[in-house]
C-alpha cells in the first residue's frame, strides 16, 4: 500500500477543478429540473383541473398523458445523466486517478 | 447441515399453517395448490441460502456480499427491496378504488431514484463501507456521528418494518387465511434464516428472485388485460370508462354530486384527477418524502456498498429505474383491469385499502374462482406478494442490525477494536435481536393502523438523513455539531408532527363516524332488502346487493366495536381532541426543518479545521473513486 494521496494538491489541480465544476452544473441543472416536472404533476392535477381533464386520443386525457409522462422523463433525465458520466466525468476522473499513481 | 435444519423448521412450521387455516381469498380446495407454489419459491429461496451461506466469511461479507455484485443484478435487488407489497398491492388496489389518483401516487416512488442516482449512488459507494453512518463519520467526530446515525437508522427501519410485518400478516391471512400471528411469525422466522445464514449474499439474491417473479407475474397479469383490446392504449380506457361497475364506483365516490351526471361522464371521471388525493398540499408534503427520502432510506443506501464501483453503482441505478418504472406503469394495467374484471365492491370487500385488487384480478384472469386455472394464478400472486415481504423485510432488518452491530457495538462500544471474528458475531447477534423485535412488534401491532408508518419513515428519511449526508457530502463547513443537530431535530419533527396530525386515532371523531354509520346504515339496509325482493336472484344485482348487505354488517358491526373500544377515551396518545395540523404528512415543514438545522448547527459548533480538512479529502475520493476500489478488491 502506498502512502496516501496529496489531497490538497489534487483537489487544487486544474483537471479536478473542472471535473467539479463540470458535474455541478449537470447534477444541480437536472435535479432541479426533475423535481420541477414533478410536481408539476400535483399542482396541475389541483389548479388546473380543466387542462388535465381535455380528452386528447379517445379517452385519454391530458392529466394521464402528464402522468405518463413523468415516466419517460425520469428515464431520459437517467439516461442523460448516463451519458454524460460515463462519457465525460469517468474519463476526467479516471486521468486524475492515473496522474496521481504515475506521481506516486 | 444449516439447511437441513431449517427445512425442517419450515416444515415444522408448515404443519400448523394448513391446520389454522381460515377463510381467505383462496378457497378451501385450492389451499394446497397456494402452499405448493409457496413451498416452491421457498424451497428456491433456501437453495440460494445454503449456496450463500458457503461464501459468508467476514463483516464485509455478511453486510456487503464482499462488494462483489454486479450493478445488473444489485438493480433488480434495489427493485426487490423496494418493490414492497405496498406498491404491488397498494398501488394497483388505489388505481382500482380511485382510477387516476392511485397512478398519479405512484409516479413519486420513481421519481425518487433521481436523487439517488445524481447525489447519493456514487458518492456513497466511494465514501461508505458498510452503513449509512461510516459516511458521515468520514470527516466527523466517529463516536457522536455513529450514535445519531444508527439512532435515525434504526428509527427509520423499525417504523418500516412495523408497517412490513403488520402489512404482511394481515395481507396473509386476507390471501390464504393464515392466522395473522403465524403469518407474522412465518415471516420473521424465514427472514431471519436468510440474512443470519447467508447475509448480504442471500438477501441480494431473494430480493432479485422477488423481483423477477414479480415482473413476470405483473407481465403476464397486463398481457391477459390487454390482449382483448389489441394492446390499443384508448380502446383498453374506453372499456373502462365503458364499464358499469367503474361508473357505479365513481357515483359512489362523489356522493350527491353524481346526481347530476351521465354514465359515460361518470365513467370518464375515472380517469381524471380528485377522486381520492384531496388536498394538494398533503400530497406535495408527501411528494417531498418521497423524492427526497428515498435516497435517505438506509435498506436502499447499503444496497449501493455492494457493488465494486461507482460505475456500477451507476449502472444498478439504471437498471432499477427501469424496472421500477416499468413495474409502475403496469399497475395502471393492473388497477384499470381490476376495476373493470372484478369491480371495487367485491375488491374492497375483502380488504377496504384495495390490496386484493391484483390477486383477484389474476384468479378472473385464470378463469375464475372455480377454475383450476384460476387458482393455481391466484396462488402465484399470493407467493410473490409473500416472497415480497419477505424480501423486504430482509433488507430492513440487515440495515438496522448493521447500524446496531458495525456502527453501535464495533464503532462506539468497542471504539473500532475488533477482531473480524468478533464484528461477524456482533452482526449475527444483532440480526437476531431485531428479528426477534420484528416479530414481536408485528404481534403486538396487530390490528393498529399502520399505513401512516411507511409514510413516516419516508419523512424521517428526508428530513434527518438526507440533509445530514448531502450536507457532509457537499458543504465545506458541515460538522459534527450540524449533523447531531440534523440528525435529531429532522427526526424529532418529523414524528412530533404525525403525533398530532389527522393520522392519529381521535376517539371523538370515531365515535362520531361510528355513530353515524350505525344511523345511516338502517335506511340502507332497507333499501337493500327492497332490491333483493324486487329482482331474481340469478340477476347480477341480486348478487351485488348481497354482497353490499354483508359489507354493510361487516361495517356496522366494526362500528360498534368502536364505540366499545373508545367508550371512555376522549383524546389522542398525545392528548389532543382533536388534530393541531391538517398535514397528513410532515415533510413539507419537517425537511426544511433538518436542512436548518444541520447548517445552523455546523456553525453553532464553530470552525471544525480536522473536519474541513478531511472534506478536501472525502471531496477528492467521492468525485473520483480514489483508494475505493482498492477496498473492494479484498473485500
Amino acid at each position: 500500500m502506498s502512502k496516501s494521496p496529496d489531497w490538497e494538491a489534487i483537489a487544487s489541480s486544474p483537471k479536478f477543478k473542472q471535473l467539479v465544476a463540470r458535474k455541478r452544473i449537470v447534477l444541480s441543472g437536472l435535479m432541479l429540473f426533475s423535481v420541477c416536472y414533478y410536481f408539476l404533476l400535483p399542482i396541475g392535477a389541483a389548479y388546473f383541473p380543466d387542462m388535465f381533464t381535455q380528452q386528447v386520443w379517445g379517452h385519454l386525457n391530458i392529466g394521464l398523458v402528464f402522468a405518463l409522462s413523468e415516466f419517460v422523463v425520469a428515464w431520459a433525465v437517467a439516461l442523460i445523466y448516463l451519458r454524460i458520466a460515463n462519457k465525460k466525468f469517468d474519463v476526467l476522473a479516471a486521468e486524475i486517478v492515473a496522474d496521481v499513481e504515475a506521481g506516486q | 447441515m444449516i439447511t437441513k435444519g431449517i427445512m425442517a423448521g419450515l416444515f415444522a412450521l408448515g404443519m400448523p399453517i394448513l391446520a389454522w387455516a381460515a377463510e381467505g381469498a383462496v378457497a378451501p380446495a385450492y389451499r394446497l395448490v397456494t402452499f405448493l407454489v409457496f413451498g416452491v419459491v421457498i424451497m428456491l429461496t433456501m437453495y440460494v441460502t445454503y449456496m450463500a451461506s458457503k461464501r459468508v466469511h467476514s463483516a464485509s461479507d455478511f453486510y456487503t456480499a464482499g462488494g462483489g455484485i454486479s450493478g445488473l443484478q444489485n438493480g433488480w435487488a434495489i427493485a426487490g427491496d423496494y418493490l414492497s407489497a405496498a406498491s404491488f398491492l397498494g398501488i394497483a388496489g388505489l388505481i382500482s378504488l380511485y382510477g387516476y389518483d392511485g397512478f398519479m401516487y405512484s409516479v413519486g416512488w420513481l421519481v425518487a431514484y433521481i436523487t439517488v442516482l445524481l447525489v447519493i449512488a456514487e458518492p456513497c459507494r466511494n465514501i461508505g463501507k458498510y452503513t449509512l453512518a461510516d459516511i458521515l463519520a468520514y470527516r466527523n467526530d466517529p463516536k457522536k456521528v455513529r450514535v445519531v446515525g444508527a439512532i435515525s437508522v434504526i428509527t427509520v427501519s423499525t417504523f418500516y418494518l412495523t408497517a412490513q410485518m403488520v402489512g404482511g400478516g394481515v395481507l396473509v391471512k386476507a390471501l390464504i387465511g393464515i392466522d395473522y400471528e403465524v403469518s407474522v411469525m412465518a415471516v420473521g422466522v424465514l427472514m431471519l434464516a436468510y440474512v443470519l445464514f447467508g447475509g448480504m449474499v442471500a438477501t441480494t439474491y431473494v430480493q432479485i428472485i422477488k423481483a423477477v417473479l414479480l415482473v413476470i407475474a405483473s407481465i403476464i397479469l397486463v398481457m391477459l388485460v390487454w390482449a382483448p383490446y389489441g394492446f390499443s392504449l384508448p380502446e383498453f380506457l374506453a372499456a373502462v370508462v365503458g364499464d358499469d361497475k367503474v361508473q357505479g364506483q365513481v357515483a359512489r365516490l362523489l356522493g350527491n354530486s353524481a346526481d347530476t351526471m351521465s354514465s359515460a361522464e361518470l365513467g370518464q371521471r375515472f380517469l381524471e384527477p380528485g377522486l381520492y388525493l384531496k388536498d394538494p398540499l398533503d400530497q406535495i408534503s408527501l411528494g417531498m418524502a418521497l423524492v427526497f427520502g428515498t435516497a435517505g432510506l438506509p435498506h436502499i443506501l447499503m444496497r449501493f456498498f455492494t457493488v465494486p464501483n461507482a460505475q456500477e453503482a451507476r449502472k444498478s441505478v439504471i437498471w432499477a429505474m427501469a424496472i421500477i418504472g416499468g413495474f409502475y406503469v403496469m399497475t395502471l394495467f393492473l388497477g384499470m383491469g381490476a376495476a373493470v374484471h372484478v369491480g371495487a365492491t367485491e375488491i374492497s370487500f375483502i380488504d377496504k385499502g384495495g390490496n386484493m385488487a391484483a390477486p383477484l384480478l389474476a384468479q378472473y384472469l385464470g378463469g375464475g374462482a372455480d377454475s383450476v386455472m384460476g387458482n393455481f394464478m391466484l396462488a402465484f400472486v399470493a407467493a410473490v406478494a409473500f416472497a415480497t415481504i419477505v424480501a423486504v423485510v430482509a433488507g430492513l432488518v440487515l440495515a438496522a442490525a448493521s447500524a446496531m452491530a458495525h456502527d453501535l457495538y464495533v464503532g462506539v462500544i468497542r471504539g473500532e477494536h475488533a477482531t473480524a471474528a468478533e464484528q461477524i458475531k456482533a452482526a449475527r447477534i444483532s440480526t437476531l435481536v431485531v428479528g426477534a423485535i420484528a416479530i414481536v412488534i408485528g404481534i403486538a401491532a396487530k390490528g393498529q393502523n399502520v399505513a401512516h408508518l411507511v409514510a413516516l419513515a419516508f419523512a424521517v428519511a428526508a428530513s434527518a438523513n438526507l440533509p445530514c449526508i448531502l450536507l457532509t457530502l457537499y458543504w465545506k463547513r458541515c460538522n459534527t455539531g450540524g449533523i447531531m443537530a440534523g440528525m435529531i431535530v429532522g427526526t424529532v419533527s418529523a414524528i412530533a408532527l404525525v403525533m398530532v396530525s389527522p393520522n392519529m386515532t381521535y376517539p371523538l371523531k370515531v365515535k362520531a363516524n361510528a355513530t353515524q354509520l350505525i344511523t345511516d346504515a338502517a335506511s340502507k339496509r332497507l333499501g337493500l332488502e327492497d332490491t333483493l325482493a324486487a329482482v331474481s336472484p340469478e340477476e347480477r344485482a341480486y348478487k351485488d346487493a348481497t354482497k353490499a348487505l354483508e359489507k354493510l354488517l361487516k361495517d356496522v358491526e366494526k362500528a360498534e366495536a368502536d364505540l366499545l373500544r373508545y367508550a371512555d377515551q376522549r383524546t389522542s396518545i398525545v392528548g389532543l381532541e382533536e388534530p393541531l395540523i391538517l398535514l397528513k404528512n410532515p415533510g413539507i415543514i419537517s425537511i426544511p426543518l433538518g436542512f436548518l438545522a444541520v447548517i445552523l448547527g455546523s456553525l453553532l459548533w464553530g470552525r471544525d479545521r480536522r473536519s474541513e480538512s478531511r472534506w478536501t479529502e472525502l471531496y477528492v475520493r467521492q468525485n473520483t473513486g480514489l483508494g475505493a476500489a482498492k477496498a473492494s478488491v479484498h473485500g
